[in-house]
């Protein structure tokens, strides 16, 4: 991991891998949307609506994979120094946020013929819309200490302590009663039928493929702007 | 009396939703990274 601290290491690798992520998403990502609509017949219960599984599923897992990455980066900056962990946490904000959000949208639309209901405060529906206040909470916190110049250790540790959360997520379907089924896929097998759960599996390699590119693409934004800034000031100092 | 609902406007509400959010959040993050290495590309030329 220390290999890829140097700044300099990072564009190079991130230059062709950036593109590379995101061509080879959104083929994937497209390919398994066409494969969801198309691809399989309507389930026995749930009918078409079941389709919405391909969508729902992934943006579930990246708006907590996002989290993951920002804890993971924010444990990297407190404890090794990281110099680009900062950059890794703050670029995963957006793109996790706007997962989350993707993930209640389609989970309320497919509510509504499911359930009976867009929304129901439930603990599973409850803990991933406390998952986007938190988001919304980080990206704040962040832009407010790039802007005012505090630590960037309060991010970080606002970063640590939300992780709390994503167990909470996790487990809400087995903690407490609610209309959301428990998790259909587990490090113990799947519930789902093979005809549902390859198109699942193809759209969240697809989706986490483009996460990936758009993380890589805030994280070379991000770099420059503090490249740029850096020259500017020196270029004051020496005039 | 329970209303008729048809399925597919929903599956295709989610599925353009989750398209269409996809491709504006790669279209935003490309545009501003290409935005932000051209201005500090700039800065060395200033």
């Amino acid at each position: 991991m220390h290999g890829f601290a140097n700044p300099a290491r990072f564009l190079r690798i991130a230059r062709w891998l950036t593109p590379a992520l995101l061509l080879a998403g959104l083929l994937l990502t497209t390919a398994s949307l066409a494969w969801g609509l198309t691809g399989f017949p309507a389930e026995r219960l749930q009918g078409e609506t079941a389709r919405i599984v391909v969508v729902h599923v992934p943006a579930a897992w990246l708006g907590m994979a996002g989290w993951l990455t920002i804890a993971v980066a924010s444990l990297a900056e407190m404890v090794w120094r990281h110099p680009l962990a900062a950059i890794a946490a703050r670029a995963a904000a957006v793109p996790g946020a706007a997962y989350t959000a993707l993930c209640l949208a389609s989970g309320s639309i497919w509510g509504r013929p499911a359930w009976g209901t867009w929304w129901v405060w439930d603990g599973r529906l409850t803990s991933m819309l406390v998952l986007l206040f938190l988001y919304f909470g980080y990206i704040a916190l962040a832009q407010a200490v790039d802007r005012e110049g505090g630590s960037s250790r309060f991010p970080a540790i606002f970063g640590l302590v939300g992780a709390i959360n994503i167990p909470i997520i996790h487990y809400s379907t087995i903690w407490w009663r609610s209309l959301h089924q428990p998790p259909s896929i587990t490090t113990g097998g799947s519930a789902m039928a093979p005809e549902f759960l390859v198109p699942v599996l193809a759209a969240t390699l697809g989706f986490s493929l483009l996460f990936g590119g758009v993380v890589l693409a805030r994280m070379r934004a991000l770099l420059a702007e503090i490249q740029a800034e850096a020259r500017l000031r020196r270029k004051a100092f020496e005039g | 009396m329970r209303e008729a609902l048809d399925q597919w406007d929903f599956v295709l509400a989610a599925y353009a939703l989750g398209g269409i959010g996809t491709l504006a959040l790669v279209a935003w993050s490309w545009l501003a990274m290409r935005a932000a290495e051209r201005r500090r590309d700039e800065t060395r030329g200033r």
